[in-house]
């Protein structure tokens, strides 16, 4: 079984009951402004804590710009 | 202050006066001309034509400035301008962000063209009193003046000889001294410098706003390129501009209500969104710091590294806010009606060092690049230093960003021995030395010291360093965080090479403001290929563009953005935004534009930037090169401080294998790697913007997009 997803191109390690807030923990994203498709879904913010992510899935973390 | 005695002084040398009339969606059709050789007054005619196809704003600013200069024209000739235009978009009030002016001059950093935007009241003052630029040529011989009085419509040039020039006490002065009582002066604005800006290259101009809640005047700036240094070569102290009341529609606009709805809408967003976004309303553009750090994109040490987690929590964006006053939180905007509010100041801050020791002052700001550039960049993690930094830069008419660029080069030309302590005159400037750079900052208002090489910007001070056999050239060149002369803003864009296109490819220099592709690039990889990053650096800096043309700020574009945003097509250009941006336009002017017409009213400005760089000798491929530090390690200590993100780049982009190379070795090969890249890209956007290879734009395009002039295609004809 994959024990990986790919999070913006970058493959990571899959634990079980991974959700859409351990990616952005694991790979450090702390800035608010995300978009998030995982395998092409869109995930509403409110749905980040309770969203599981399946073992190979393909994470997009579309941080959107702000300040300048 | 004894303003009496000081207006006593005041001998008018000119008075002018014009017709009142009203503004017609959007614009006077009419411009100001001010010669401080002659001291002679006139009005210009706004075309049709030159709506069309330079819309107002910097579009203005640069046609005014091509037709007054010739390609020769110095930043110190007389005919060299400044010229201010605040666009057909500015002054209004239901829409927020819509206080903005766009100065343009030949710079003295430069010597091309440079453009700044900036809030502050004196571009709509000087729009309700019946002008949509303001052109400041010619010298004085003696210290002056320039009032817009729209109270008497009359404009007026007089000698000011005892005013001061530190701007924190130049603009009380005039604001006490034109308002008819406290109640009236928030109709007065006023724009200066300030002394360092008479003995540097790098001066920067303070537009003021009066706010009624402190009961003092507040400060923006105009920035970057060292346009107060125009300003104070042309023995100018101040402009003044009066106005007689910000009411509803004073643009006299097409259909307010569909501004108004717009304006309601985001106003919805910012109350219910902000909060949980930026906290732009709290923190202003310094909610940017932690972020930036995590990313490993704050400058630290001169642009070396892209973090310091040891220290960042001491320049925090939390500490920023502890310190911002947060009583008017909802009402810290730079124009009327702006619910983003990100104006933010420190009241009450007691100063350490400087003519001001021990004073109390209100400091605005800091925002992210001040805090990036005094602070991390110059390895200093300390709040209250950034804080008084910011403060004397403000009151001395210095640019924060050109100034922490380079005293962080400064302080590493320090470190690697280039500079010693007898070369500095007695300054210690190393890195994290808070001390040592205020010390230089105080130096540069008084023109003496380390202080005047330090005021020239980094460009000079390589060439001074190399010319005294201190340093070697190359190397200065590589770690001199400047492009064009100008120096880079706060962000470290070794890895996105987007990025460093965006910042080198600029028309006047390294500022993010034409376009911040870090994110898009780097993090989210949404733009791998060589195209996708050429229609990005296309379509971003011409969207940019646009907010300048216009009298508009770029932040409420995207610093807040709507609930459902993730679900449209292209989240990160904000479409909902657009469209209220399309809506505004054509609810002012009365036009029928859509989202394609607006790039390409910004495209034809931006064409023409380029031509008038080319024009000036600059604005070709040579000039689009970056230092290497922009684009990767340049020291071994660099290299090694994240040598595993080198070497598994080497392995997996470049094919090399690290194992048993040495650091230079892998050094070598990864800067043949990203230089080549870098040159591929010029390649790519070059192509998609219309240019050839050297940067020049084709006559084709130049057809394309409605900007084939006469004069344009003179300078671009014999380089296709």
């Amino acid at each position: 079984m994959d024990r990986t997803i790919t999070v913006n191109g970058n493959v990571i390690e899959w634990f079980e009951g991974m959700t859409v807030t351990d990616v952005l923990s694991v790979m450090k994203y702390t800035f608010k402004m995300l978009v998030i498709h995982v395998n092409e879904n869109i995930i509403r913010r409110e749905k980040w804590p309770e969203t599981k992510v399946p073992a190979g899935a393909d994470v997009k973390v579309i941080h959107l710009m702000s300040g300048g | 202050m004894d303003l009496k005695a000081m207006k006593n002084e005041h001998k008018q040398r000119k008075l002018y006066t014009y017709q009142p009339h009203e503004i017609k969606l959007g614009y006077n059709n009419r411009t100001l001309h001010v010669n401080l050789s002659d001291n002679e007054i006139s009005e210009k005619p706004v075309t049709q034509f030159m709506k069309d196809k330079f819309v107002g704003g910097k579009g203005f600013g640069l046609k005014l400035l091509w037709d007054a200069t010739t390609p020769q024209t110095k930043w110190d000739d007389p005919e060299n301008e400044i010229i201010i235009s605040p666009g057909p978009c500015a002054g209004i009030t239901q829409y927020s962000g819509a206080g903005k002016s766009l100065v343009v001059s030949i710079s003295p950093q430069t010597g091309s063209i440079i453009d700044s935007n900036v809030g502050g009241y004196f571009g709509p003052y000087m729009k309700f009193c019946g002008f949509d630029a303001l052109e400041l040529q010619g010298k004085s011989d003696k210290e002056v003046i320039v009032v817009i009085n729209g109270r008497t419509n009359t404009i007026s040039i007089e000698e000011a000889p005892m005013e001061e020039v530190n701007s924190h006490i130049l603009v009380e002065q005039l604001t006490e001294m034109y308002a008819l009582n406290d109640k009236d002066k928030i109709n007065v604005a006023v724009v200066s410098a300030g002394k360092a800006a008479d003995n540097s290259l790098i001066g920067m101009l303070n537009f003021s706003f009066y706010d009624p809640r402190r009961k003092h005047c507040r400060l923006k700036q105009a920035g970057r390129g060292g346009i107060g240094t125009v300003l104070r070569n042309k023995k100018i102290k101040a402009l003044v501009a009066i106005g007689t009341g910000v009411k509803g529609d004073l643009n006299h606009v097409a259909n307010l209500k569909a501004i108004s709805e717009r304006g309601q809408k985001f106003n919805k967003e910012m109350r219910d969104l902000d909060e949980s976004q930026c906290e732009m309303r709290t923190k202003g553009t310094a909610h940017l710091m932690e972020v930036m750090n995590e990313y490993d994109i704050l400058p630290t040490k001169n642009f070396k590294y892209g973090k310091d987690d040891s220290q960042i929590a001491n320049i925090h964006s939390e500490v920023f806010k502890s310190k911002f006053t947060q009583t008017w939180k909802n009402l810290d905007g730079c124009w009327f009606g702006c619910s983003m509010s990100c104006s933010k100041a420190v009241d009450g801050f007691e100063l350490r060092t400087g003519p001001y020791k021990g004073e109390k002052v209100i400091v605005d700001g800091p925002e992210y690049e001040t805090a990036a550039g005094v602070g991390s960049n110059c390895g200093i993690f300390d709040a209250d230093h950034i804080i008084e930094v910011n403060f004397y830069c403000d009151t001395y008419g210095i640019c924060t960003i050109t100034f922490g660029t380079t005293t962080a080069f400064l302080m590493e030309c320090y470190e690697k021995g280039i500079l010693n302590k007898e070369r500095t005159g007695g300054l210690e400037l190393n890195f994290g030395n808070k001390d040592a750079a205020l010390e230089l900052l105080h130096q540069m208002a008084k023109g003496e010291g380390f202080g005047l090489i330090a005021g020239k910007g980094v460009r000079a001070a390589k060439k001074i360093f190399a010319e005294k056999g201190w340093g070697d050239i190359n190397f200065m060149n590589d770690i001199g965080m400047e492009n064009k002369g100008l120096e880079y803003s706060q962000y470290v864009s070794k890895e996105s090479l987007a990025q460093q296109g965006g910042y080198a490819m600029t028309n006047k220099g390294p500022q993010h403001d034409e376009a911040w592709l870090i994110f898009m690039d780097m993090v989210n990889n949404q733009i791998p290929t060589f195209d996708d990053k050429a229609e990005a650096l296309h379509y971003f800096p011409m969207f940019r563009t646009w907010f300048g043309l216009q009298g508009l700020c770029k932040l409420p574009w995207n610093d807040v953005e709507p609930v459902d945003n993730c679900e449209t097509d292209e989240p990160a250009k904000v479409p909902d935004h657009v469209e209220s941006y399309v809506v505004v336009y054509n609810s002012v002017t009365g036009n029928n534009i859509d989202k394609e017409e607006l790039i390409r009213q910004s495209e034809r400005v931006y064409n023409f930037q380029r031509i008038f760089n080319i024009r000036r000798g600059f604005g070709l491929r040579e000039h689009d090169a970056q230092p290497y530090r922009a684009c990767g390690p340049v020291t071994k200590e660099e290299y090694k401080s994240r040598a595993e993100r080198y070497d598994k780049q080497l392995k997996e982009f470049i094919g090399v294998d690290p194992e048993g190379k040495s650091t230079e070795e892998k050094m070598a090969i990864t800067r043949k790697y990203r230089e080549d890249r870098y040159e591929k890209l010029l390649d790519a956007v070059y192509q998609r913007r219309g240019w050839t290879k050297n940067g020049v734009p084709t006559i084709e395009h130049l057809k394309e997009i409605g900007m084939d002039l006469p004069e344009v295609i003179e300078v671009v004809k014999p380089l296709q």
